[in-house]
C-alpha cells in the first residue's frame, strides 16, 4: 500500500513537472505567434476590417486548422499549436479568453459513474450545471443528461415522463437520469466511419469535433441516446463562457459537429467532480476512479444493488444506476 | 497500331460521345434544360443549407436520419438491381437482355451517382470530407459498416462505369469487344451488385440500438424489393426509349423482365408478411417502430397513410404483374410497374428509416416530414440522375445502333 502511495505520489511529481515544461513551452510558441501577427499586421495594415468572413489574421487561422490531424496522431508540437489558434480564435470571434488544455488521461484511471435511483429527486440542478459548464448550445437548448419521473413499476428511463414540469419530488413517483454511459465496448465507436470519436485510456469516450464530418451514425448507433448534434451554429453567451476547455471537452463546438457527454474531462483529469455530479443537491450522483479500490463508486458497486440499463445489449456502460 | 492513332481514336471518342451527349432534336434540348432547372433548385437549396446548417432540414436529434438517406438507401437498391440485366446477358448469352444491357448498366450509375449525392448533402461538415480517405484521412475500416459502403459503392461505381466504356468503344471503333479483357470484371460486378445492398443493409442491420433494423431479415428483404423496384423502373424506361428513339427493344425482353419483377416482388411481399407478423403476432416493446409506422403512436400518425399506401401499390402492382390482365399490353404492365416502384420507394424510403429512429431510445415519439429543403434537394439530385443517365444513354444508343447495323450489312 505504502509502495503504492509512493508509486501515485513520484507519478503526480513527473506529471507536475511535464506540466510546467508544457506551460513554458506553450507560453513560448504563444510569443512567437504574436510575434508573427505584429508582423504580417505591418504588412497588411489598411486592409485589416473584419469582412464577411472575418479578419484577415482570423481568415489565416481557420486555413490552418483545416488542416490540421486527428487529435491522436497529432505531435505535442501540433497540439500545442492547434491550442494556440483556438484559444487565439476564441479571442477574435467571441473576445473571451479562454485556456484550452490537451491534459491526457491519469495513469492508473478508469472513470465510473452511478446514479442513486432512491436519492435523485428530480431538481435538475444537474441539467442546468452541464449546460453551463460544458458551454452548450442555448439556442436548441441542448441537454447532456434528461431526467425522467417514474412511476412505480418502472425501471428503464425510457419507460418514464421525460417532460414532467410540475413541483419535485412527487409523492409515489421518483427520478432517473440519463445521459452518456461511456461504454465500454461502445457502439458509437465502432460505428463511426473516421474514428472522430474514440475512447480515451480513462475510458472516457470523446469526440474530436474537428475530425467529425457530421454524418451521424453514431447517433443511430447508439442505444442510450447519449449524443447531440449541433444542427445549428451552438450560441453561448460570451459572458456565460465557461473559460477553462479541454481540447476533448467543453471547448466551443461549430455546426454540423457531434458532442456529446465527457465526464467534464476538463475537471475531472484535475482531479474534481464532473459538474453534474457537483450540482447534485441530493447526493444522487456518484462519480470516481473504478480502479482505485477505497473510491466511492468501488463502494457502490460493491455494497449498492447496482444495474445497467440495456444490460442485454453488451454495451458494458461504466454508468451503473443503483438503489439504496 | 501505333500510341498515336490510339490516342487520336481515344480523342474521337471522345468528342463524339460528348457531340451526342448534347445534340438533339428540340424535345431532348428542353427536357435536359427542365433538368438544369431542377438542379439549380437543388443547389440553391443547398446553398440555403450551407449557410444556416442542417438546422433547415426537420431532422432533430430524435429523427437524426430523414428524407436524404431514406433516398440513398431507395437508390443503392436501384443501381443493385442492374445485375439483373446484367447476369444474364453476359452469363448466360441471354440475346433479349443483350441487347439492352448497356441501358441497366448506364441506370445503375445513374442511381450510384444520386445515392451518393444524397449522402453528401446530408453531411454536417461536407468540406471535412476528406477526414475519411484512406491514407490521408482516417478511414475506419473494417469495423465501421460506413466505410464499407463508400468501399462497395465506389467500386460499383467504377465498374459499371468501365466495363461499359470499354465495350462502348470497342464498339464505336468497329470491331468485337475482347471477352477476356472484360468478362472477369463482369463477374466481380455481378457479386458486387448483390455486395452493395447487402453492405447498405448491414448498416442497419448492425445497429442493436434500433430493434426495426436489428432483424436479419433486412439484408434479403432489401435485395427482393431491389430485384422488383430496379427492373420495374428500367422496364418503364425501355417503354420510353422505344417509344421516343429509333432504339427498338423486343417484346421478349419486357416479358423476360416482367417474370423477374414478379418473382423479387412475391418474395419481398412474403418476406414483408414475415416481419408484419413477427411484430404484431405478439407485440413487444421492440414493436413499437412498427406500431408508430402502421397505426401511429402517441398521436403521431403521419407515416400511417404512407405506408398503407406503399402495401397498398405494392400488392395491386405485383397482382396485375402476376396475372398479367392485359396479355403484356403496356397499357396495364406500365401503371403496374410504376405502382411497385412508388410502393417500394415508400416502404423503402421514409418507412425504414424514421420508424427505426421513432421511438428514441428514451421512448419519445415524434413526427418527421421533410422541410422544402431537403425536397428541394431530393429533387436537384434526382434531376442529376436523370441527366446523367440521359446524357450517358444518348451516345451510348447511337453507337450500338451504328454498330449492330453495320453488322447486319456485313
Amino acid at each position: 500500500m505504502g509502495f503504492l502511495k509512493n508509486k501515485s505520489c513520484r507519478q503526480q511529481i513527473t506529471d507536475e513537472h511535464r506540466s510546467c515544461q508544457d506551460a513554458g513551452r506553450r507560453a513560448f510558441l504563444k510569443k512567437a505567434v504574436k510575434a508573427a501577427a505584429i508582423g504580417s499586421t505591418a504588412v497588411v495594415a489598411g486592409c485589416q476590417a473584419p469582412g464577411l468572413l472575418g479578419s484577415k489574421e482570423e481568415m489565416a487561422l481557420q486555413f490552418q486548422e483545416y488542416f490540421k490531424a486527428h487529435y491522436r496522431l497529432m505531435t505535442e508540437k501540433e497540439r500545442d499549436a492547434t491550442i494556440i489558434r483556438l484559444e487565439r480564435l476564441a479571442k477574435l470571434q467571441k473576445g473571451v479568453d479562454v485556456q484550452i488544455s490537451s491534459k491526457g488521461a491519469l495513469p492508473g484511471v478508469l472513470y465510473g459513474y452511478g446514479f442513486n435511483v432512491t436519492r435523485c429527486e428530480g431538481y435538475m440542478e444537474c441539467v442546468s450545471a452541464c449546460a453551463r459548464e460544458n458551454n452548450l448550445d442555448r439556442k436548441s437548448n441542448t441537454q447532456y443528461i434528461r431526467i425522467f419521473e417514474m412511476e412505480p413499476g418502472q425501471m428503464a428511463p425510457n419507460a418514464g415522463n421525460g417532460k414532467f414540469f410540475n413541483e419535485v419530488p412527487v409523492d409515489g413517483r421518483f427520478y432517473m437520469g440519463a445521459q452518456c454511459n461511456h461504454c465500454d465496448n461502445a457502439p458509437c465507436i465502432k460505428a463511426c466511419p473516421t474514428k472522430a470519436t474514440y475512447r480515451e485510456p480513462d475510458g472516457i469516450v470523446v469526440v474530436d469535433y474537428d475530425w467529425c464530418i457530421g454524418c451521424r451514425y453514431c447517433m443511430a448507433a447508439c442505444p442510450y441516446y447519449g449524443r447531440r448534434f449541433n444542427w445549428n451554429e451552438p450560441v453561448v453567451p460570451a459572458n456565460e463562457i465557461t473559460r477553462k476547455q479541454h481540447y476533448l471537452g467543453n471547448r466551443q463546438r461549430r455546426r454540423g459537429q457531434m458532442e456529446k457527454c465527457t465526464f467534464c474531462v476538463q475537471r475531472t483529469r484535475e482531479g474534481r467532480l464532473p459538474a453534474c455530479a457537483e450540482a447534485c443537491p441530493t447526493g444522487a450522483r456518484i462519480f470516481g476512479n473504478l480502479l482505485d479500490p477505497n473510491s466511492e463508486i468501488r463502494f457502490v458497486l460493491e455494497n449498492k444493488k447496482v444495474f445497467r440499463w440495456k444490460e442485454e445489449l453488451g454495451t458494458d456502460p461504466k454508468f451503473w444506476y443503483f438503489i439504496d | 497500331m501505333t500510341q498515336k492513332s490510339s490516342v487520336r481514336q481515344l480523342f474521337g471518342f471522345m468528342t463524339d460521345v460528348a457531340r451526342w451527349s448534347l445534340s438533339g432534336g428540340i424535345g431532348y434540348q428542353l427536357f435536359l434544360c427542365l433538368l438544369v432547372v431542377f438542379m439549380m433548385l437543388g443547389v440553391f437549396a443547398y446553398l440555403v443549407q450551407w449557410k444556416l446548417g442542417l438546422t433547415v432540414t426537420h431532422m432533430s436529434d430524435i429523427v437524426s436520419w430523414g428524407f436524404y438517406i431514406a433516398n440513398f438507401t431507395f437508390l443503392v437498391g436501384v443501381a443493385a438491381a442492374a445485375v439483373m440485366l446484367i447476369l444474364p446477358s453476359y452469363i448466360f448469352k441471354d440475346e433479349h437482355f443483350h441487347h439492352v444491357v448497356i441501358i441497366g448498366e448506364v441506370v445503375a450509375v445513374g442511381a450510384l451517382i444520386m445515392s451518393m449525392t444524397f449522402v453528401f448533402v446530408d453531411l454536417g461538415r461536407p468540406l471535412q470530407g476528406w477526414h475519411i480517405l484512406p491514407i490521408i484521412g482516417l478511414f475506419n475500416w473494417p469495423s465501421s459498416l460506413l466505410t464499407w459502403d463508400i468501399l462497395v459503392l465506389n467500386v460499383y461505381l467504377v465498374l459499371n462505369l468501365s466495363i461499359p466504356a470499354y465495350i462502348l468503344y470497342c464498339h464505336y471503333n468497329q470491331r468485337e469487344p475482347d471477352p477476356r479483357k472484360y468478362r472477369p470484371f463482369v463477374f466481380i460486378s455481378i457479386f458486387w451488385a448483390f455486395g452493395i445492398h447487402l453492405i447498405t443493409a448491414f448498416l442497419y442491420e448492425g445497429l442493436p440500438a434500433r430493434p426495426f433494423w436489428n432483424n436479419p431479415l433486412m439484408g434479403p428483404r432489401f435485395l427482393a424489393s431491389a430485384f422488383a423496384a430496379g427492373p420495374a423502373l428500367i422496364t418503364v424506361l425501355l417503354a420510353i426509349i422505344h417509344n421516343a428513339t429509333t432504339f427498338k427493344i423486343p417484346k421478349q425482353t419486357f416479358n423476360k423482365l416482367r417474370l423477374i419483377i414478379v418473382i423479387s416482388a412475391i418474395i419481398n411481399l412474403i418476406m414483408l408478411f414475415s416481419e408484419v407478423f413477427k411484430e404484431f403476432y405478439f407485440p413487444t416493446h421492440h414493436s413499437l417502430s412498427a406500431e408508430y409506422l402502421y397505426f401511429g403512436l402517441d398521436g403521431h400518425n403521419s407515416l400511417v397513410p404512407w405506408i398503407w399506401t406503399a402495401v397498398s401499390i405494392n400488392i395491386v402492382g405485383t397482382l396485375l404483374l402476376a396475372f398479367n390482365p392485359g396479355k403484356n399490353r403496356p397499357m396495364v404492365l406500365l401503371p403496374a410497374c410504376v405502382l411497385l416502384f412508388i410502393g417500394i420507394w415508400i416502404e423503402k424510403g421514409i418507412g425504414l428509416i424514421v420508424p427505426g429512429l421513432v421511438p428514441s431510445p428514451l421512448g419519445e415519439v415524434v413526427s418527421y416530414a421533410p422541410s422544402w429543403v431537403e425536397i428541394s434537394i431530393a429533387l436537384g439530385v434526382l434531376a442529376l440522375g436523370m441527366f446523367v443517365v440521359t446524357i450517358l444513354l444518348k451516345p451510348a444508343l447511337i453507337i450500338e445502333q451504328r454498330f449492330e447495323t453495320n453488322n447486319e450489312t456485313v
